[in-house]
């Protein structure tokens, strides 16, 4: 088992670094000047060139690339800056280094994320169990229904039908504005229900079908058939025969959405002004600001990959078919 | 994240193995449809989506507007460029209203906004869906090291965050060519997902007895996947092919609202929505048109790629 | 004759279809006693699992049924869900055909079998476990001990038809339904399967039936017969009657293509 997951953890290094090469090389060689575009707006010569001295960037391409992972590991300097270990990069235009910017903006995106899944979690679940067992009821088509116009609503039309009808006409919510939860708890929850339920619609919908799906085949499934010819309890039998095997799969979708999530919703952040890595993204990608793009692209294919791998050996452990034999 | 990667994943998991009935006949698909008074509706809007879109410069020549002709006397400069009547500024000139502050027909722009819609996600898919089929079954079919690499790869460009990286791209690169641009760049990122159901399904079906009874009578490898292979995956590919358009129709829109789609004047759903946001406290209809036209293109195609795959999946059961 | 322990009456079971209702079984009598043995023998569609499930009341939603089904003197059509689920594998236990597909794969074969001791019988885990090791004992799966936290996947398809057969008879029921429960295991296997159904039986004084298509195993182990073609009971009678001298046509169609070491070989 542990051969495993060394082997498995082995493989996560190899694809992050190659994340992280493609992207240096997309960023670093297709723009005709890096350093340009790495100052910013409002720049002066003397700036640039610095800029360029520092990152080294009339290096050959794949020595840059080294300084930059060993600045992941052993800490860098930028001329008279000191970036210190994990060192992904420094931003020239924001001054500061890009982990900082991170953990600065990290709880935000993990917030969202959560808040949004347990709500898409409960919703989409529960409607989809109960879809499923009253299948063919006009609570089961008028969910589904539902279910389908869900996934067709773009986030971000969303997000502005819920801004403009909650914040602006009615006036019933503020503008989030993203506080600490213990400094100020109500403005917290007021903030943070409108993108969690943005984002936690679209994934809702998807699970409610998921989950009516999987429980509807399982309630065909022989075993099912077994454990009622037994005598069991409905609840029983329900529990045991039906939700557990139906819902097993769903726990591998579940941690992929998840660990994208983590890495920044970018629309829904956006829109809505929440400064979590999403948002971070997107403004960095308006000012041109390569270092922060690309750690942020790092950061968020660093937790998909371990995300997979999670899923995977839990995943192991709910279904006794897919244990890791021990060579 | 835009639709697209989470609703081909979702269904990858829902798609059964092809079982051993024949493959489904498109005129059972086709059957089905046409007895279904939701399906049908769905239809009939499509098509009339894809008029817009095919014959634009024909219907806009009928409405009497083009999509970059600026109508100044259709708003009313002193309050800011806001349009003259009520909803918009529809009218009998005007059949949507203006766009405010420019005074561009708005009608105009839907139709030429369909165009861009159904184009890009029709040629993504199409790139995607050969990407996907071939990759897929040439990994699952040769097994060994060409699934090594083409699985890596697609394990590679799945841990991408997609929509970052199509952000970053796209506004790194000049304005150039942009459909083709965000045609390969939706494409490159979504075939992954249609291959990894293509790959494993070939595999199972690799195995089946009636391959090996082609082999046996001498087909070469060529004929056995093209003969034997690809109409047992039929289903799946209509399946997600059909289902993978709404989705790529989010990601353009999508993109186009971020600012990264097609660039302007070029009309886009998702960027007159995006504009539209400044403007929706005195004329909301410039922001319900074009996303009540995305949101009903996307649920209809939806719901017809739904129809369509149980179809596909009773026929796998039967 | 032994006093009939289960008896059958005109049961008649409608199905919808997307044709309309369809009778699936259609004027079904028969009678099984203590420590008897009826075969249900017939091709595929004949109605001989419906017969079962609605034995059961395991019928598919939708599915309407009239006639009488009476255990121990006891009517059971019409009872409510709970008294069913109290009958079901408690006064009357089913064996199913696929032994891999019959059990659920994410729980231990232990865990499965103790669930319906203590559905029925209550008691603690501890006891169940007991019951259940024991059950595994009498239908020899060797080490039961330490099998009985093992998933069935662990087995092979024999001994996971044998766990089926331990899990039915765990709780001592009057009548044991057996549908075609040989029919996905090799032939060999099967033999084994038999033996062990009919050892069972006579240390037990069960009372069975036995659902195949499979015209041989009948015969080797059914004391009466019911042959049925399309949802309709075309014959009735003890084994020796039905095999010997058949009366209706259809039985005569079935014996004959029942391939004999002494016909002719077409040259």
């Amino acid at each position: 088992m542990t051969r495993y997951v060394i082997g498995r953890l082995g493989g996560v290094v190899v694809i992050l670094l190659a994340v992280c090469l493609f992207t240096y090389l997309i960023f670093f060689k297709l723009s005709p000047d890096p350093a340009v575009m790495i100052c910013g707006k409002t720049c002066t010569p003397e700036r640039i060139d610095s800029i360029r001295d520092v990152l080294g960037l009339n290096q050959p391409i794949l020595t840059q690339f080294w300084e930059f992972l060993q600045g992941i590991f052993a800490g860098r300097d930028y001329g008279s800056v000191h970036c210190s270990a994990p060192c992904l990069g420094y931003s020239f235009q924001t001054n500061e280094s890009v982990w900082s910017m991170i953990t600065a903006r990290l709880p935000v995106s993990i917030t969202v994320a959560v808040g949004a899944a347990v709500l898409w979690l409960l919703a989409g679940v529960i409607g989809g169990l109960i879809s499923a067992i009253k299948q063919g009821t006009w609570w089961d088509r008028t969910a589904m229904a539902l279910a389908l116009g869900g996934v067709s609503v773009p986030n971000y039309v969303l997000a502005l039908v819920l801004q403009f009808v909650l914040v602006v006409k009615l006036q019933v919510l503020p503008f989030p504005s993203a506080p600490a939860f213990a400094d100020n708890p109500l403005l917290w929850f007021e903030s943070y229900i409108m993108p969690w339920t943005v984002l936690a619609v679209g994934y809702a919908c998807l699970y409610a079908r998921l989950t009516r799906a999987n429980v509807i085949d399982t309630l065909q499934e022989n075993y099912f058939r077994t454990a009622r010819a037994k005598g069991l309890s409905r609840s029983l039998v329900l529990r045991r025969h039906a939700l557990r095997p139906a819902l097993t799969p769903i726990t591998t979708i579940f941690g992929m959405d998840f660990a994208g999530l983590l890495g920044g919703a970018l629309i829904t952040e956006t829109v809505f002004g929440l400064n979590g890595i999403g948002k971070m993204a997107a403004d960095s990608i308006a000012k041109n600001d390569q270092p922060v793009i690309m750690a942020v692209t790092l950061l968020a294919a660093f937790f998909v990959v371990i995300g997979n791998v999670v899923v995977d050996l839990v995943y192991t452990t709910l279904d006794p078919r897919v244990r890791v034999t021990s060579s | 994240m835009t639709a697209t990667p989470a609703l081909l994943e979702v269904e990858e998991v829902g798609t059964p193995a092809p079982a051993g009935g024949p493959p489904t006949s498109t005129r059972r698909i086709l059957t089905t449809i046409t007895k279904d008074k939701g399906a049908l509706a769905c239809v009939l809007f499509i098509v009339i989506v894809v008029l817009m879109a095919v014959a634009a410069p024909l219907i806009t020549k009928l409405s009497g507007w083009g999509p970059y002709q600026f109508d100044s006397a259709a708003i009313n400069s002193d309050l800011g460029g806001v349009p003259h009547g009520s909803l918009g500024g529809i009218s009998g000139n005007h059949w949507f209203g203006v766009e405010p502050q420019n005074g561009r027909d708005l009608f105009a722009r839907i139709v030429y906004g369909a165009r861009v819609s159904i184009t890009i996600s029709l040629s993504a898919t199409l790139l995607t869906g050969v990407l996907g089929v071939v990759l897929g079954m040439l990994a699952g079919f040769y097994r060994g090291w060409v699934d090594t690499v083409i699985s890596r790869l697609m394990d590679f460009l799945m841990a991408f965050p997609a929509l970052i990286f199509m952000i970053a791209i796209l506004s790194s690169l000049p304005a150039g060519n942009r459909p083709v641009l965000l045609v390969v760049v939706i494409s490159a990122f979504g075939w992954p997902y249609l291959a990894r159901v293509i790959r494993g399904q070939t595999m199972t079906l690799a195995n089946r007895e009636f391959v090996e009874a082609a082999r046996a009578s001498g087909a070469k490898d060529v004929q056995v996947v093209f003969r034997e292979i690809l109409p047992n995956l039929r289903g799946s590919i209509i399946v997600m092919t059909t289902l993978a358009i709404p989705g790529y129709i989010g990601t353009e829109a999508g993109l186009s609202f971020l600012g990264v789609g097609v660039s302007p004047p070029t009309a886009s759903w998702g960027q007159m929505i995006s504009s539209s946001v400044s403007w929706y406290s005195v004329d909301p209809m410039f922001f319900v048109i074009p996303g009540t036209f995305l949101f009903l293109t996307v649920l209809s195609l939806t719901v017809l790629g739904d129809k369509i795959r149980s179809v596909v999946d009773q026929g796998e059961a039967a | 004759m032994t006093a009939d322990l289960f008896v059958v009456e005109d049961l008649t079971v409608t199905l919808p279809t997307g044709r309309g209702p369809v009778d699936v079984v259609k004027n079904v009598s028969f009678t099984v006693g203590r420590d008897d043995t009826l075969g249900i023998v017939g091709e595929s569609g004949s109605g001989k699992s419906m017969t079962a499930l609605a034995v059961l009341g395991l019928l598919p939603r939708g599915a309407e049924t009239s006639g009488s089904i009476r255990l121990e003197g006891k009517e059971l059509l019409g009872r409510s869900e709970r008294e069913l689920q109290s009958i079901r594998g408690n006064a009357i236990s089913m064996v199913f055909q696929d032994p891999l597909s019959s059990l659920n794969p994410y729980y231990t074969v232990g865990l499965q079998i103790e669930e319906m001791y203590r559905a029925h019988r209550g008691g603690s885990r501890r006891d169940a476990r007991k019951v259940a090791i024991e059950a595994l004992e009498r239908v020899h799966i060797p080490d039961a001990g330490r099998r009985i936290d093992h998933y069935p996947h662990q087995f092979s398809g024999g001994q996971r038809q044998r766990i089926m057969i331990a899990m039915a008879l765990c709780c001592s029921p009057s009548l044991l339904i057996a549908d075609e429960p040989t029919t996905a295991l090799d032939v060999t296997v099967q033999a084994q399967i038999l033996e062990l159904m009919a050892e069972l039986q006579s240390t037990t004084g069960t009372g069975m039936i036995f659902i195949t298509h499979d015209l041989a195993v009948i015969s080797s182990i059914a004391k009466r017969v019911l042959v049925m073609c399309a949802g309709d009971p075309v014959e009735y009678g003890t084994a020796e009657q039905v095999f010997s001298d058949p009366h209706h046509d259809y039985t005569r169609t079935l014996l004959d293509a029942v391939p004999r070491i002494d016909d002719e070989v077409a040259s």
